[in-house]
């Protein structure tokens, strides 16, 4: 079984982001960048399906400017045999995302595409039902578990409201990672240097004429409006007396 | 009726869900500003149609309820309910789709976005205008205003930013009910649910949130907090730490990748307070913070803050309210 694994380039978890003071955008010149966490998860499933003698190949892909070769690089140190950087300078959204990944998957024929469920910058969460969509594939959002039968179906838990449910998807099919599906590794630091020999084609996102232009224009970015700290009460009691006097939520 | 907006109904086969008024609200502010009706569609199999029917109809604000049914529809697959959409849509050229933005409609909207060839806006928090809509991005540290400059609008609806509107109509609005003749989709098979049906009020729409972080330390140690919530008529929630520990379940985290909670009155207890489970509460109204660290960032966002250890103040607070 081959898979598939996305990767976004995106300002780290733990950096506090700033809004531009013309309000134009968010400031992230400088500011750490990463795999998304949820594509670590995907890649660390696919690896994990590798290592079981289920996955025969791990293909990683991103999309986006040259740069993106960074998290490549992570996701081979992480286990992924190989990646492809679909680059473009224009800035991409989901739908256009998933339309530059359907040319790969054609090109690539995988069984099997794990996505992250959200990236942690736009927090779309769409990317994986467009493409699903657009290949007319089976679908199982914010995966918490995978197992692959065996006899060319796959068996996924995933997280809903009010709890939890079990699909059965035929392959191909795609699933999106959410937290609890694994922890992911670390890579270690041999693994960060054979990552470096490891290939990475680049296909020019222009020569697969399909039209990724951002159909929707940010107009402002600001600031949400600041919430304020309260103050400290001393005991139980006040604070019991507070929300009901002050407040009056009680 | 030129260019309706149509709402995707949510539901679990018996009863529509509350966040489906809230998206109604949401609905409501674009068909007012177009001067067009508001089409509600409800997709269920026909065993479940009567009794959905019977809910929709005395929603507010809905001119039409379209009650589309087929033995496939009966579970909201993706797969199958996005194509049933898609139909619906270009019959009726809808201008706008909406659902909430709940673990449904963010399974469901993009792959109807996608098949519409339309970009989705998610989690839209206000509506500036037909076109303009404000989101939320980076875990809500910043909110951006977006222009859609398509001929449909795809939206999830943060639904803790709309008022619901009303169940209790009296005049019908008109019906419209479908049998679909679409062929199953097979590719998809639901094998089992585990929805956990608590007497607790849902946590997206309580007015009550009790929530625990990773200083609660066990499943056990929970019920402390359970026992306050039942109190006060809440929820429970948690962060990402306590579910992860496996303390609770999956779907009372709250935060930036769990639900998003706008109760009248959130308790953090033992919860930091990192951003990406502000991102989940912050729009409560009061907050209430209480751990053992002074410097705890949740104090920063709290209303009213109590340095103390959580196993001493719960059981006083349980006692007391
Ligand atoms: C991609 C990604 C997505 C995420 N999404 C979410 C999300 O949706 N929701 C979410 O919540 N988190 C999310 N997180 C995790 C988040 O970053 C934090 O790790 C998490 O919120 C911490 O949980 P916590 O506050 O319970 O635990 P901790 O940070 O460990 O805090 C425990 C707190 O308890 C206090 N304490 C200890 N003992 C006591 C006591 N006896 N009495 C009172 N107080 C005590 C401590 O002072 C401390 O402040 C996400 C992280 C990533 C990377
Ligand atoms: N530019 C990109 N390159 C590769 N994968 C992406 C890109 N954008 C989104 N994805 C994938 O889609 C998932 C969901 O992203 P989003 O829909 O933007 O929240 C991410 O976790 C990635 O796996």
């Amino acid at each position: 079984m081959k898979v598939l694994v996305t990767v976004k380039r995106v300002v780290d978890y733990n950096v506090k982001v700033r809004v531009k003071p013309d309000n134009s955008d968010v400031d992230i010149e400088h500011s750490k960048m990463s795999p998304n966490p949820f594509d670590e998860i995907a890649i660390e499933e696919a690896v994990r399906l590798k290592e079981k003698g289920i996955a025969t190949e791990v293909v990683a892909v991103s999309c986006g400017k040259e740069i993106a070769q960074d998290v490549l690089r992570t996701a081979m140190a992480l286990g992924a045999d190989r990646a492809i950087l679909v680059k473009t300078d224009i800035e991409l959204q989901p739908l256009a995302v998933a339309k530059l990944l359907r040319a790969v998957v054609e090109q690539e024929k995988p069984d099997l595409i794990i996505m992250g469920k959200q990236a942690i910058d736009d927090d779309a969460n769409q990317t994986g039902q467009m493409l699903a969509a657009l290949l007319n594939w089976p679908q199982a959002t914010f995966a918490s578990e995978i197992i692959a039968e065996g006899n060319g179906t796959l068996t996924v838990a995933r997280e809903i409201d009010g709890g939890s449910e079990t699909l059965s998807l035929t392959l191909p099919a795609l699933v999106t990672a959410d937290l609890r599906l694994n922890e992911p590794r670390f890579a270690s630091l041999p693994k960060i240097m054979q990552a470096r020999k490891k290939p990475i084609e680049t296909i020019e996102a222009e020569s697969l004429g399909i039209d990724i232009n951002p159909r929707i224009k940010t107009i402002k970015v600001n600031e949400p409006p600041e919430r304020k700290a309260g103050i400290k009460v001393g005991s139980v009691g006040a604070l019991i007396q507070k929300l009901k006097e002050e407040a009056k939520v009680l | 009726m030129s260019s309706p907006i149509l709402v995707i109904a949510e539901h679990n086969g018996k009863k529509i869900s509350p966040s489906t008024l809230r998206t109604l609200s949401a609905a409501s502010q674009l068909a007012q500003s177009l001067n067009v009706g508001i089409d509600l569609l409800l997709l269920s199999n026909a065993e479940q149609k009567p009794v959905l029917q019977e809910q929709a109809v005395k929603f507010e604000s809905v001119a039409r309820v379209i009650a589309l049914s087929g033995e496939h529809l009966g579970v909201a697959l993706a797969e199958s309910w996005a194509k049933e959409i898609v139909a619906v849509v270009k019959e009726f050229n809808a201008s706008h789709i909406l659902a909430a933005a709940s673990a449904q409609g963010k399974n469901i909207l993009p792959r109807v976005a996608a098949l519409l060839d339309v970009a989705q806006v998610s989690e839209v928090m206000s509506i500036e205008s037909p076109t303009r809509f404000v989101r939320p991005i980076y875990a809500g540290n910043a909110w951006s205003t977006v222009e859609s400059q398509q001929e449909r609008h795809v939206l999830t609806i943060r639904t803790t930013c709309f008022e619901p509107v009303s169940d209790q109509r009296t005049d019908a609005p008109e019906m419209i009910g479908i049998t679909s003749t679409a062929a199953p989709w097979r590719g998809t098979t639901l094998v089992k649910q585990d929805i956990t049906e608590g007497g607790r009020p849902e946590l997206t729409n309580a007015r009550v949130v009790v929530s625990g972080g990773f200083a609660v330390g066990s499943a056990d140690n929970f019920k402390m907090l359970e026992q306050l919530a039942d109190k006060l008529g809440g929820a429970v929630g948690a962060s990402r730490a306590a579910v992860d520990a496996g303390f609770i379940g999956n779907d009372h985290q709250i935060g930036q990748t769990g639900k998003v909670v706008a109760p009248d009155l959130y308790f953090a207890v033992g919860i930091s307070g990192q951003v990406q489970h502000l991102a989940g509460m912050k729009g409560s109204k009061v907050i209430v913070a209480i751990n053992k660290d002074p410097d705890a960032p949740i104090f920063g966002v709290a209303d009213y803050g109590l340095v103390g250890d959580l196993f001493e103040v719960i059981p006083q607070l349980t006692a007391q309210v």
